[in-house]
Formats: structure tokens, sequence, C-alpha cells
């Protein structure tokens, strides 16, 4: 019995560990909510289709589905849209998913609902995707030139690297158990983007704001139609405990 | 034939179309038999919320079907898409499908609290042991509800559970490739595969669940509900009031009704909180895999079945061609304490002793995997014979043995511990532990009718123990 207590305590202990030291990539950071922010989700849009939507679709979204974060039909048409598509379609890519593959590597995924895919144990999938947007660095040695520090090998480019301009992580290199340890210690700038470390920050926020809301758009009505039903529920529970009661008393 | 009965023609609209239907269909009959005059033990607890809440679950996840079936497409290249159109583009369908999602998981611990309440005060002991049977029919059917229903988002998840749980029959001798090739309809899971998992989940298991649960109910009706004194409140000898109704039985109606009315409105606070507030719940009930669609070019890093069945997937786990020696050595250890038993004629020893050694070659030459499936489906299928093992003079646990609660108690932890192992990627330690667990569980159910006997009971009172509320 002690046996069994001390090594389920000990697998315990050791999964816990496991878990705690999280494979070989650098921690999540955490990521803005901005879910409930329609001016960041707005901004977020506006990034997502001038940027993201040139390679990856999110086959699963319409474009009118936007009049929730407050757009309005005409918005939409005037500053989203390209001419040939209609505001119910559902967001495609401008690219050829096979010439993309050729390309890249691999097929770029669909950002539809990206943000709850990518949840794990190191954080949400708005998490992920915030530290992933933020750390991609120059690696002459890959074909785009380009590496990131949450998903090594990436076959994606730093397609923001205008905005971020080029950056190189800096890493310390010290001597642990005989092996050469490198851990990651910052960023350099190598060159200057458009936009200021803050503000690029800033985007990303909005950007993955929007990416959360998009992978289920029904959240906030979902968290606001709860209030109520709890409430209701909690009403429902007085009423059913008194009227069991009234029924119980006669039961000696 | 009931005798046709006439009613005065004073009587109102009302009685005159009660009269006419129970002249031609039992219904006052069934009511009466069924709710208002079904004599219920007083001093149900807690536990006795759940059989009323495992109905209810079936009714929401019947109800929410039958609605995603309206805007679900089984077919490979658009069931991930139709999955998320229901939660964008129908109206309300977010929630349909989450109430759907989160019933399969409610559904079990419905169903495992249902059957816990049943392992500890006896309610399989004789005059029950069909109403015992037919529900862990039930629990198997669940089973291959859920698992089949799990494939019909055909995300990632769906998809490699579906193809590690397939492949595991192709480990049964002989037969077993044609097996998994019959189960998938195609050689790996595919379009084929998703269209009869879809026709079993909707329409051919939930036939047998419905026609089981109906005969779960008639069988109870029949022996009348056990309670948590293990007291026969209809027995014989029990005390009754003047028309011979039981002095501790109350009508269900409107006694349990109401009393059920309660419980329902506690399992809904917490299904909706989940439901509105953490439909994931951590991945446990939506696996956050299965937000990408199924590819069968790319096998996740770690395939964990859904939560409820990872007890099982543990033990599977379990077996390794190490485990086997250890099982061999139970096999025979076990046919060794049956031959010396004096009780048995000289020709079925030889039986028990000859059955150990073909057992033991035939452990010795089939794959360890085999047996991982023959473990895993013993480990439900044990459940069945419940009723035969258990040899304690009483039935609650009120009234057995301390050291009994402790091996109770033990179980339930293993049982958890098996779970979480389940859950996690496997290890070094945790197979060890799983390995431990398993035999633990099985020795639990094998070696019952042994260690029921043991120790002394305590006197079970002649009425059951209520206090008013």
């Amino acid at each position: 019995m002690k046996k069994i207590i001390l090594s389920l305590a000990l697998a315990l202990g050791v999964v816990a560990g496991a878990q705690a030291s999280g494979g070989d990539t650098i921690a999540w950071d955490k990521a803005p909510n901005k879910t409930n922010d329609l001016g960041a989700l707005q901004n977020g849009a506006k990034i997502f289709v001038n940027h993201c939507l040139n390679c990856h679709s999110a086959a699963f979204m319409r474009y009118n589905r936007l009049k929730d974060i407050g757009l309005t039909e005409q918005q939409i048409k005037d500053n989203l849209l390209f001419t040939t598509e209609k505001v119910g379609d559902t967001m495609k890519a401008n690219i050829d998913p096979k010439q993309a593959k050729e390309w890249f590597g691999a097929t770029p995924p669909d950002l539809t609902v990206i943000a709850r895919s990518r949840a794990g144990h190191g954080g949400t999938g708005a998490d992920y995707l915030y530290t992933y947007m933020r750390t991609f660095y120059r690696d002459e040695t890959k074909a785009t030139g380009w590496n990131n520090l949450v998903f090594p090998n990436v076959g994606m480019p730093h397609v923001l690297w205008e905005l971020q301009g080029v950056r190189r992580p800096i890493y310390d290199t010290h001597e642990e158990h005989g092996h050469q340890v490198q851990t990651f210690k910052g960023w350099e700038q190598v060159t200057p983007g458009k936009m200021t470390a803050l503000e690029y920050d800033q985007a990303m926020g909005d950007l993955v704001g929007y990416l959360q809301w998009m992978a289920e758009p029904a959240q906030n009505t979902r968290v606001r139609i709860g209030v109520w039903v709890l409430l209701f529920l909690v009403c429902f529970m007085f009423i059913a405990w008194r009227l069991n009661a009234s029924f119980w008393k006669d039961i000696k | 034939m009931a005798e046709f009965k006439e009613i005065s023609p004073d009587a109102s609209a009302g009685e005159k179309l009660l009269n006419w239907v129970d002249n031609r269909f039992p219904a006052s009959k069934l009511y009466k038999e069924h709710l208002s005059e079904y004599y219920a033990p007083k001093n149900f607890n807690f536990f006795y919320f759940f059989g009323s809440l495992a109905l209810l679950v079936l009714v929401i996840q019947i109800v929410t079907g039958i609605f995603l079936v309206m805007h679900y497409k089984p077919d490979a290249n658009l069931a991930f898409g139709s999955v998320e159109y229901i939660m964008r583009d129908v109206p309300w369908g977010w929630l349909i499908r989450y109430m759907h999602s989160t019933g399969a998981s409610a559904f079990f611990i419905v169903v495992y609290m249902h059957m816990y309440r049943g392992l500890i005060y006896g309610s399989y002991r004789k005059p029950r042991e069909l109403v015992w049977v037919f529900g862990c029919a039930i629990f198997l059917c669940l089973m291959a509800e859920a698992f089949m229903g799990y494939l019909l988002p055909w995300g990632q998840m769906s998809y490699w559970g579906a193809q590690v749980i397939v492949n595991l029959f192709a480990a049964v001798p002989f037969v077993g490739p044609d097996l998994a090739l019959l189960i998938r309809g195609d050689y790996v899971v595919g379009d084929a595969t998703l269209n009869r998992f879809f026709s079993f989940h909707v329409i051919a298991v939930p036939l047998v669940l419905l026609g089981l649960v109906v005969a779960h109910i008639i069988a109870l009706h029949e022996v009348g509900s056990n309670n948590p004194d293990g007291v026969e409140i209809k027995g014989p000898n029990a005390p009754k009031d003047a028309n011979g109704h039981p002095l501790d039985g109350i009508p269900f109606h409107p006694y349990y009704t109401v009393h059920d009315i309660l419980g329902v409105s506690g399992f809904l606070l917490v299904f909706s909180a989940v439901i509105f507030f953490a439909p994931e719940f951590g991945g446990y009930f939506l696996e956050y895999n299965n937000f990408i669609p199924a590819d069968p070019l790319k096998t996740p890093l770690h395939i964990a079945p859904v939560w409820y069945f990872t007890p099982f997937y543990s033990m599977l786990r379990a077996i390794t061609s190490e485990m086997m020696y250890v099982l061999i050595a139970c096999v025979l250890a076990g046919a060794f304490f049956g031959a010396t038993r004096a009780s048995l004629h000289k020709l079925v020893k030889g039986g028990i002793v000859g059955a150990a050694v073909v057992v033991s070659l035939l452990m010795l030459s089939i794959d360890a995997k085999f047996w991982g499936v023959v473990v895993m489906g013993g480990a439900v299928v044990i459940l069945f014979f419940l009723p035969w093992l258990d040899n304690c003079a009483v039935k609650s646990i009120r009234y057995r043995p301390d050291w009994h609660k402790y091996m109770y108690g033990v179980f339930v932890v293993n049982f958890i511990v098996l779970a979480y192992l389940g859950v996690q990627p496997p290890s070094a330690i945790g197979e060890r532990v799983s390995q431990v667990g398993t035999l633990f569980y099985f020795g639990f159910f094998l070696l019952m009718p042994i260690w029921s006997r043991v120790g002394a009971t305590k006197p079970v009172p002649d009425r059951v123990t209520f206090t008013p509320h």
C-alpha cells in the first residue's frame, strides 16, 4: 500500500515536472484580451484582411459577420472587399493553395479557428499567436530567410517585417551539468521598422484579438446570455427547493 | 383483457376521454404503476439524483442531436466545415452544439456517479441482477455512442483517435485485419468510416440504448428500488400499512418528482455554467487539436481519448510484453488456487489446470497488443458479473466491515489515477503505476468472492434510517 502511494506520488511529481519544463521553445507571452474592444477588433480585422488573407483563408468566416464588431455593410464593402467578392462570401486566400504549398513547403493553414486550436499547456491559443507574431527573426540558413522562436523552422516568412523591422535573438550561453545551454535573453533590433516596438505589440494584440474573436464570434454573446441563464437557474433552484420542502414536510 | 368500464353520463369531458382511452390503452394503469403508486424508499440520498439526471441528459442529447443533424454533413470534405457552419451561421447553433458536446461529458459523469451508487449500496444484489446487467449494457452502448460521435466533427483528434482504436481490432488473431477493414470500410479511416459511424451514432445505437433504458426501468420497477441501507422495503417481512403499501416507501410522484426537480435545477446550474463559460473545459470536453481539420498525413504528437475513456485506455496501455508475464503468473496462480480446492471434482480440477496452460501458451504466443484489447474490453465486461461476485452478507456499504470502505475508497482513487494517466503522454513511471492499477482493478472484482466474505458485518436495521426534513 505504502509503495503504491509512493509510486503514485512519484508519478504525479514526474509528470508535473515534465510539463513545467515544457519542451524546447520559449514560454508564451500573455496576450491582451481585446475581444470586447471594438476599435481593436476593427484594426485587427484590417491587418488580417490586408496581410494574412493573401496566403491564408478563413473559409468559415463570412465578411458580413464583421457587422458584429461594429462595421457597416458599406464599410466592409468599401474597405475590406476586392471587386469580385460579395459581402456574404467567406474569406478566401488570394493565392492558390497548390502554389502556396510549392512556395512554402506546406499549405498555409486556415485561420478561422486557429486561436482555438493552438491552445495548450503554454497558455491560450491567443497567447501562442501573440508570441508567434512577435518572435520572428532573421535566419539566413532558412529558405525564406526567417525563423521563429515558438515555431522553429516555420515555413512562413515574417510578413510584417516592414512594420517590426529586422531583429535577432540574444542568447546567454552557460554551462549546466556539463552541457552548453543557451537561454533566450532578449532581442537586438538590427534595422528599425515602421512601427516602434510598443506600436507593433499593440498592433499584434489587435490582430490576435481579432483572431480570437473570429474563432468563436458568439463568445461574448454566450457569456452575456450565460449570466442571465445562471441567474434564472438560481431562482428556479430556490423555488424547487421550497417546493420540495413543502411536499416532504409530510414524510415522517 | 381488462374489463370494459362504463362511465356515468354526468362525468366531465376529461373523465370521459380518460375512460375512453383506458378502455383501449392502459394509460391510468401505467401512470399508477410507474409514478403515483410506485413506492420508492424514503431514505434516498444525494447519489439517487443521478438516475433521473441520466434520463434528462439522454433527452438533451437526443433533442440537440436531432437539431444538429439538420445542419451537419457526414462527408469527409464537408463535415468539419458543417460543424463550423453550425457554430457561426445557424441561429443558436453554437448553443445546440455546446449542449451536445458538454452533454456527452455530462452523460459520463452522471452515469459514473450512478454506477458508483449501485456499487456501494449493493443495488446489483438479488433480486436486482438484471437491473444491473441492463445498466451495464447501457454503459457499453454509451461508450460506443460516444466513440462514434467523436469522429463526426472530423478534427485531428476525431480522426486519429478513431484510427488508433479501430487499429486495435486489427490485433485480433486471424480475423483482425479483416475485422478492422470491416469497421472502417476502407484501409484507413475515411469517408466510408465517417458515414457508417454517423449512421450508427444517430440511429442504430440510440435505438438499442432507448430499448435498454426501458428494460432497465421496467426491471427496476418490477423489483423495486434499493436504498442506502440496503433494506428491502417491499419484502414479505417488511412493515406495511393497511393497504399493503410499504411503511418505508413513498409514492414516486409527487415526492420524488419534486425531489428530482431540485436535483435537475442543481445539475442545470453546473451544466449551464460549463456551456456558457467554459464549453471547452480546458481542452477536456472539446480538445484543442480537434479544431484542426482531420489530416490523414499528419499524426498528432500525442493522441489521447476524451477523458471518460481514459481509465480503460490506461489499462490498454498497461499491457506491455513485460506485463504479460505478470498476467500469466496470475492465470497460473488462479489455476493453482482452483486445483487445490477440496470441494471440486478431479475432472473439473484437471479442466482448470488444462485451460490455464492453454491460456498461458496463447498469452505467450499472441502479441501483447491483442491482450491489451482483451483487458480493456474485460474491464467493462467484468462489471456485468458483479452480482455474482459479491458474497458479502449485507448489501450496503453502511453495514459492511470497515475495511471494505477502504477497499472501495482505493478502488475509486485507482480509477481516477488510471483516468489521469490515460490523459498523459506515456512515461516509464506512468506505465508502472497503470500496471499496478490494472492489477488492482481486476483483483478487486476477480477476488471479490473471497474478500467480500472477510470481516464482521454490522447488524442491518429492520427499517430504513430516515430523519424527516
